[in-house]
């Protein structure tokens, strides 16, 4: 009997461990998700090895699609996590900058002529380039929030209201398309390799940014600036500084996600181009139960929250709910989030789970 | 500190909006500070300007954002290059996709005082009282593109596409394919607009009639080539047979293209799949001629010279002898176009 208990004990232990765990909220959303799938229909899970219609193999199925589109919204949540320990606020302009983006990509492909028979330079320098331009819209929001002291959803209120319009009007309102096949493979399929290219791209970016937070003080710094701005400096940091180049970090992503949406199509449309999806990246950075108020943070369980969200979209859409619905769906996510992470109701939970820990010791 | 701060994401859309009214009065304060400057430097340059410009026509064109869609942004430059000095107008635009905002733009032009207003109503509902006003005041009020809810007598004319006919034109041709099964993806517009609902009217109707038409999804991508995207890779993913894709205008057709190009599912003149667009985009219809898609149906975005036309009659003291106009529109067939349609009606 008595042994029984003891064990009981160290399970609730186990139990309390991880609930406080920070990985433990994106990993139970993903399980519940993945469990309510398996019991609706197993199919889900159904990957077949299928053909593109080059010729070159692909791999298919609903999980793949969450990895292709997931991998999109890991990258943002890169730059957002960041954004948000130093500054304790969201960028809202990330759609907009992706807009930016995509159109200075097809300018510098395309040059003038919106339907261009030879390509102007490679993919690469309109890539540089338009790393450089969303890099410089970024230490624009960056400057407002880091030295002008704006709040940052205010600051980047500019970019989100006017970024659309400035996209179309470095094209001169044209839409350019881009016959040469190459360029989709980064939204696609590199040929030979069946798994889509986004998801690539979105480990290179992990891989890289894992690197500088192990490597740099980085996050150790923004971690100090979120927490306490004025202890920090005192420190020999310069809030200001790593407020500034969070900014500008999101957006080197903002830059990467821009070349993946405009590969995906080969084309752009300005008003429509990664609408709402600023709110996925906020989302994601929540899911991975990181504070929204800054301070702490953790990578994994941000990238991690990113494909848990595409998980839930690519689910929904399975279940035929209507596209214009999908919204309500999310914002359920965010009231269960918001709820259980309330200081109160943890408190009552943990408070649950003391009194059943002693009921099992007695 | 490991919990969300939750509250600050319920805070988001409430200080969004607070926010922005901030922004949005600060804008409003730097534009009649430059409104007021521009009104000064006119009004040094002199007298011979004005007594030019007093046989010019004064009309204010209220339209939806030009970047909206290809359509729009073809609409607005047919209106700029008919409505020019040279032509005999002296217009000033207004651009916005929200209805109160086109109603603010629409009570800044009466004060103004010009001589028409065009508009293409962002919604249909909300205009009697600022026309009854234009009404007050002696303006002629003409509607393009699209049609409102108010009485007739407070307008002029009204030039249209026939949503319902461009649908019915469609499902026609559709029909005209003979397949054994219609297994159709049906991809809707933003829900509650006028061309949605044409569009999407025909075709219910027919699967409703016809025991061999079914619907395999019907969403709403909301004009989005990327959503279109994402709701046909679900049907691919989900292993449904399917045989037509119709898509309420281009970009998604296009966006559901890229998705079974993705997939190895051949479509096109004689393939696996019909696909099928609107709005005759040149690009678009540059898919025609290659036969990658099968039918592409015209939204005529060219009304620009129906209203100059209408408006000459107006001033020449003539009756306008139908107060709706229709604007011819067609349906282009893959088999059949040429690079002469291309040039002549692609956007």
């Amino acid at each position: 009997m008595e042994n029984t208990a003891v064990k009981k004990s160290k399970g609730s232990d186990f139990l309390g461990k991880l609930l406080r765990q920070q990985l433990f909220i994106p990993v139970a959303a993903l399980l519940i998700l993945a469990i309510f799938n398996l019991i609706a229909d197993p199919s889900f899970f159904k990957i077949t090895l299928g053909y593109s219609s080059a010729g070159q193999p692909v791999l298919s199925g609903y999980l793949i699609t969450i990895l292709d589109y997931g991998s999109e919204l890991a990258i943002l949540a890169i730059g957002m996590t960041l954004v948000t320990a130093a500054s304790g606020g969201q960028d809202i302009s990330v759609g907009a900058t992706i807009a930016i983006a995509g159109s200075v990509i097809l300018r510098v492909l395309c040059g003038t002529d919106s339907r261009p028979e030879t390509l102007q330079t490679s993919f690469l320098v309109a890539f540089l380039v338009a790393c450089v331009v969303s890099m410089l819209f970024g230490a624009f929001n960056g400057i407002l929030v880091a030295y002008f002291k704006i709040q940052p959803m205010v600051a980047t209120l500019i970019l989100y209201t006017a970024g659309r319009s400035i996209a179309a009007w470095i094209n001169n309102n044209e839409l350019p398309i881009i016959s040469d096949p190459t360029f989709a493979y980064f939204g696609g399929f590199i040929p030979g390799i069946p798994i889509p290219t986004p998801f690539f791209i979105a480990m290179a970016c992990v891989i890289v940014i894992a690197l500088v937070l192990k490597f740099t003080n980085l996050g150790l710094y923004t971690q100090a600036v979120g927490i306490n701005e004025k202890s920090s400096r005192l420190n020999g940091i310069n809030p200001k500084f790593i407020k500034f180049l969070s900014f500008v970090i999101l957006g080197l992503c903002v830059a990467v996600v821009g070349l993946i949406k405009v590969s995906r199509l080969s084309s752009i449309n300005y008003s429509v181009i990664a609408k709402d999806i600023e709110m996925d990246a906020i989302l994601a950075v929540a899911l991975g139960g990181n504070a929204l108020s800054g301070g702490k943070f953790n990578m994994a369980a941000s990238i991690l929250g990113a494909y848990v969200i595409q998980f839930l979209t690519t689910t929904l859409y399975k279940f035929d709910v209507q596209s214009d619905a999908l919204p309500a769906y999310k914002a359920v996510v965010v009231i269960l989030l918001v709820v259980l992470s309330a200081p109160s109701v943890r408190q009552k939970l943990s408070g649950l789970g003391k009194k059943l820990r002693v009921k099992e010791v007695a | 500190m490991k919990y969300i701060k939750g509250w600050s994401l319920n805070f988001i859309n409430w200080e969004v909006q607070f926010m922005k009214r901030k922004v949005l009065a600060a804008i409003l304060a730097l534009t009649m500070v430059f409104s007021f400057a521009a009104c000064g430097s006119k009004s040094k340059d002199g007298g011979s300007s004005d007594s030019g410009s007093s046989d010019l026509i004064k009309v204010g064109i209220i339209n939806n954002d030009p970047n909206e869609s290809g359509y729009r942004t073809a609409n607005d430059k047919d209106m700029k290059a008919m409505f020019t000095e040279e032509n005999g107008y002296d217009a000033s635009f207004a651009y916005s996709l929200k209805n109160d905002e086109q109603i603010t733009a629409a009570q800044k032009f009466i004060q103004d005082g010009v001589d028409y207003l065009l508009l293409s109503a962002a919604d249909t509902a909300g205009w009697d009282t600022v026309l009854k006003d234009a009404q007050d005041a002696g303006i002629r009020v003409i509607l393009f593109d699209r049609t409102i809810d108010a009485d007739e007598s407070l307008y002029e004319a009204s030039i249209v596409s026939d949503m319902d006919k461009e649908g019915q034109t469609a499902v026609e041709w559709l029909e005209s394919q003979g397949l054994e099964e219609y297994n159709i993806i049906h991809i809707q517009g933003v829900m509650g607009s006028a061309a949605q609902q044409g569009r999407t009217g025909a075709l219910d109707e027919k699967v409703e009639a016809e025991s061999n038409w079914n619907l395999v999804t019907q969403q709403t991508a909301e004009w989005n080539a990327e959503k279109a995207q994402q709701i046909v890779q679900s049907v691919i993913d989900q292993g449904t047979k399917f045989n037509v894709i119709y898509a309420e205008n281009d970009d998604m057709a296009k966006g559901a293209v890229a998705a079974l190009d993705k997939a190895n599912i051949s479509h096109g003149v004689g393939k696996d799949v019909i696909v099928m667009g609107f709005d005759c985009n040149k690009w678009a219809l540059e898919e025609l001629l290659n036969q990658n898609w099968n039918y592409d149906g015209q939204c005529n975005p060219f009304q620009a010279s129906y209203i100059d036309e209408i408006i000459k009659k107006l001033e020449a003291g003539e009756k306008l002898d139908e107060k709706v106009v229709i604007m011819e529109e067609k349906g282009f067939d893959a088999t059949t176009i040429t690079q002469e349609d291309v040039d002549t009606y692609g956007i």
